[in-house]
């Protein structure tokens, strides 16, 4: 117990060391004033103090914990049941399908509009999981293409009138043509290579957006894009309210796609991809064709997303489309656990949800968002719901089945 | 000539500093295979640590060169600290967790660096008081290289040999490039691993510390958002120039500060960050694994 307290003095009095200058001291060079904030040394001093003993007791639970993992599998056995049972499984469904209809009954139009920027990000997500989670090619500039799909229609919308509907299908093949467009190069290149080239491409497309003035009207945007029309006049909260129905469906059409086509044969030869490149070449499958297509797959859905983004805000700019955005979005992806369908439905709710309702300490969320993402990493780095490989299991096979092959073996 | 001239020596100023960052980067990735995307926010706040420390010495009437080196060894001394507990906080957890994550527990930490700064500090641009006294023998090409210019070459490039004299020679860098060749075998013959890992952080961010100071004293003005680009650009160039390579980074960028100031002064201005991504995704078709890199044969 004394040794605890002298390590956690130890952190304690590092971390005001290492704290002192920017945190206590704020200098104005100007008219050559400091103010000294002794109170924040005591803050921190006080704060890192206590944090420590709290480290350590996470560090300690995680570490027998692994120990544990196959005795104790109590929480293995409700995932299981969470994601397997039917009992258990579809009433939940139902429950939160009947909750996500009744939500703008429920609740008001500022809270539908955050719904509706998380269940983009669920689409989002989603899009870039099949690059990132399935075909494992690490894409730091996937916002990139959401911008195309928000420009897309926001130009096509303020020089020829066009419709949300045509501008629609129109952005989601731009957008898989700029995913081919950025698979071709990136063919030969693996790992950090790709993450940074990928993170280039977003880059310059956000510069061209903002710097291309007579076309997209640089970084001051566009503004007065049309709603898109459902057939019938609505008033502004009867549109929110229509977009965000639109979403939700374009979310469980986009799940029901990236579900048939993670056990397709597409989808097999991403996972085998992902896992062995030279392998995977050696079994016949065609590299560039499988790259590509996860590319532009996941492209797709982006361009779709940022169409209705555009048309949601019914203003862009450049400012919406930046690095941060990709960290986001990558993260989602992540920190739900790779590859897995529920946990990135899951991550995207966490991770914009939050932040919005952290708006009451709005100056601290994004810091309080970064320092999350660290956390959630050091205590849980396979994601919120670890995604599950198929296999062939014999133990699953039936009793009967086993004794007609005894038969037939022993006749 | 004259402008050429100008644009040459803006470009080497320019490419030191990132060559300053990007050795950081690429020590990291070399050792361990992780991209430290936090690696910006240590140059950031060691050109924070330097405003604050001239901010307070500027009190005690003491000759300009003294506040400049004090300014500078303690800005080197707070980034190196903040690089070790970086380390020791986000990295060394997930030593062998899936890369992705470490990456993740990366973007995280910049996040929150550079939100911590901004709360404990402020969000507008501060003028960091000019530090380095004009050379009398430069006051003829002045319009050419500025003299803090000429600090941030010289400095650059001393701190280059000393980097090299240091992973060549001492017990330490030996160790570092047994560690960076395979980990598990250094690990076998009694290197100690982890203390390898903590002291390339230190040094790579004692770099960019100093790449801080410099450029900061040279532009004049910092804010907290300083070192997300600066990162980029210094991740570029060692990219560029063979991650993992050490001269690798240094020519990758030195390239990367003349394309930028070239293509500024003869192309455009507004395109000059489109121009080094360009360039790097051009290079990097052609040569996929970078100037310098060495190329690894993949096994099954």
């Amino acid at each position: 117990m004394f040794s605890e307290i002298k390590k956690s003095l130890l952190v304690s009095v590092w971390f005001m060391f290492l704290t002192f200058p920017i945190m206590v001291v704020k200098v104005n060079t100007i008219e050559n004033t400091i103010i000294w904030r002794w109170e924040n040394l005591v803050l921190v001093g006080f704060g890192s103090f206590f944090l420590s003993f709290l480290w350590r007791f996470m560090h300690n639970k995680k570490a027998t914990k692994r120990r544990q993992d196959y005795k104790d599998a109590l929480s293995k056995i409700f995932y299981d049941n969470l994601i397997e049972n039917k009992k258990v499984f579809v009433p939940i469904i139902i429950a939160l399908i009947i909750f996500i209809l009744l939500f703008p009954k429920l609740f008001s139009t500022y809270q539908v509009t955050i719904m509706t920027t998380a269940l983009i990000y669920i689409v989002l997500g989603l899009g870039l999981n099949v690059v990132v989670g399935f075909a494992g090619l690490l894409d730091l500039g996937y916002v990139a293409f959401y911008a195309v799909g928000a420009y897309t229609y926001a130009l096509l919308n303020f020089n020829y009138d066009i419709s949300f509907w045509v501008a629609l299908p129109l952005a989601g093949a731009l957008g898989a043509l700029a995913g081919i467009l950025l698979g071709f190069p990136v063919l030969r290149l693996r790992g950090d290579y790709l993450a940074i080239v990928t993170l280039g491409f977003g880059e310059i497309i956000r510069l061209v957006l903002e710097n291309w003035g007579e076309v997209t009207h640089g970084p001051s945007g566009i503004a007065g894009i049309e709603r898109p029309n459902f057939g019938f006049d609505l008033s502004i909260v009867g549109s929110i309210n229509a977009i965000y129905y639109f979403v939700f469906l374009f979310v469980l059409v986009t799940i029901f796609f990236t579900n048939r086509l993670q056990n397709s044969r597409i989808g097999r030869a991403w996972v085998a991809l992902r896992e062995d490149e030279i392998a995977c070449q050696a079994m016949g499958v065609d590299k560039t064709k499988t790259k590509l297509s996860a590319f532009a797959f996941g492209a797709t859905w982006a361009g779709f997303m940022g169409a209705v983004f555009a048309a949601k805000t019914t203003f862009i700019n450049p400012a919406s489309f930046t690095f941060l955005e990709s960290a986001i979005i990558l993260s989602i992806v992540v920190l739900g656990g790779m590859g897995s369908i529920p946990g990135v439905i899951l991550g995207a709710l966490i991770l914009i949800l939050l932040p919005e309702y952290l708006r009451a300490f709005s100056e601290y969320r994004m810091l309080i968002f970064g320092g999350a993402m660290v956390l959630m990493m050091v205590f849980r780095p396979q994601g919120l719901i670890k995604s599950k490989r198929r296999r062939y299991n014999f133990e699953s096979m039936s009793k009967k089945q086993l004794k007609e092959r005894q038969n037939a073996a022993s006749s | 000539m004259e402008y050429f001239f100008q644009l040459f020596f803006a470009g080497l100023t320019k490419g030191s500093i990132y060559a300053l960052i990007a050795l950081g980067y690429t020590m990291v990735y070399g050792i361990i295979q992780l991209i430290n995307f936090a690696h910006g926010e240590i140059y950031m706040i060691g050109a924070f640590t330097a405003l604050i420390v001239a901010g307070v010495l500027s009190v005690f009437n003491l000759p300009v060169a003294a506040i400049f080196v004090i300014v500078t060894l303690v800005a080197i001394l707070y980034s190196s600290a903040y690089g070790y507990t970086i380390e020791k906080i986000a990295y060394k957890p997930l030593r062998n967790a899936p890369r992705l994550s470490a990456l993740i527990s990366a973007i995280g930490m910049s996040i929150f660096l550079q939100n911590y700064v901004l709360l404990a500090q402020t969000s507008d641009f501060l003028p960091f008081p000019s530090l380095i006294k004009e050379f009398e023998f430069l006051r003829p090409y002045n319009h050419i290289l500025s003299s803090s210019g000429l600090v941030i070459i010289v400095s650059t490039f001393i701190a280059m040999v000393l980097l090299s004299l240091y992973i060549k020679f001492t017990r330490m860098g030996k160790a570092m490039r047994a560690t960076a060749q395979d980990k598990k075998m250094a690990l076998l013959l009694g290197i100690n691993v982890d203390r390898v890992i903590s002291t390339t952080f230190v040094v790579g961010s004692a770099l960019a510390a100093l790449g801080g100071v410099l450029i900061a004293n040279h532009i004049g003005q910092i804010n907290f958002f300083i070192g997300f680009i600066a990162g980029i650009k210094a991740f570029t160039a060692a990219v560029l120039g063979g991650i993992g390579s050490i001269p690798g980074a240094v020519l990758g960028a030195l390239i990367l500060g003349w394309t930028e100031s070239f293509s500024t002064g003869y192309i455009s201005s507004d395109y000059q960050d489109v121009f080094a991504f360009i360039l790097l995704v051009v290079i990097l078709i052609f040569k996929p694994s970078g100037i310098l890199g060495k190329k690894t044969d993949q096994k099954v």
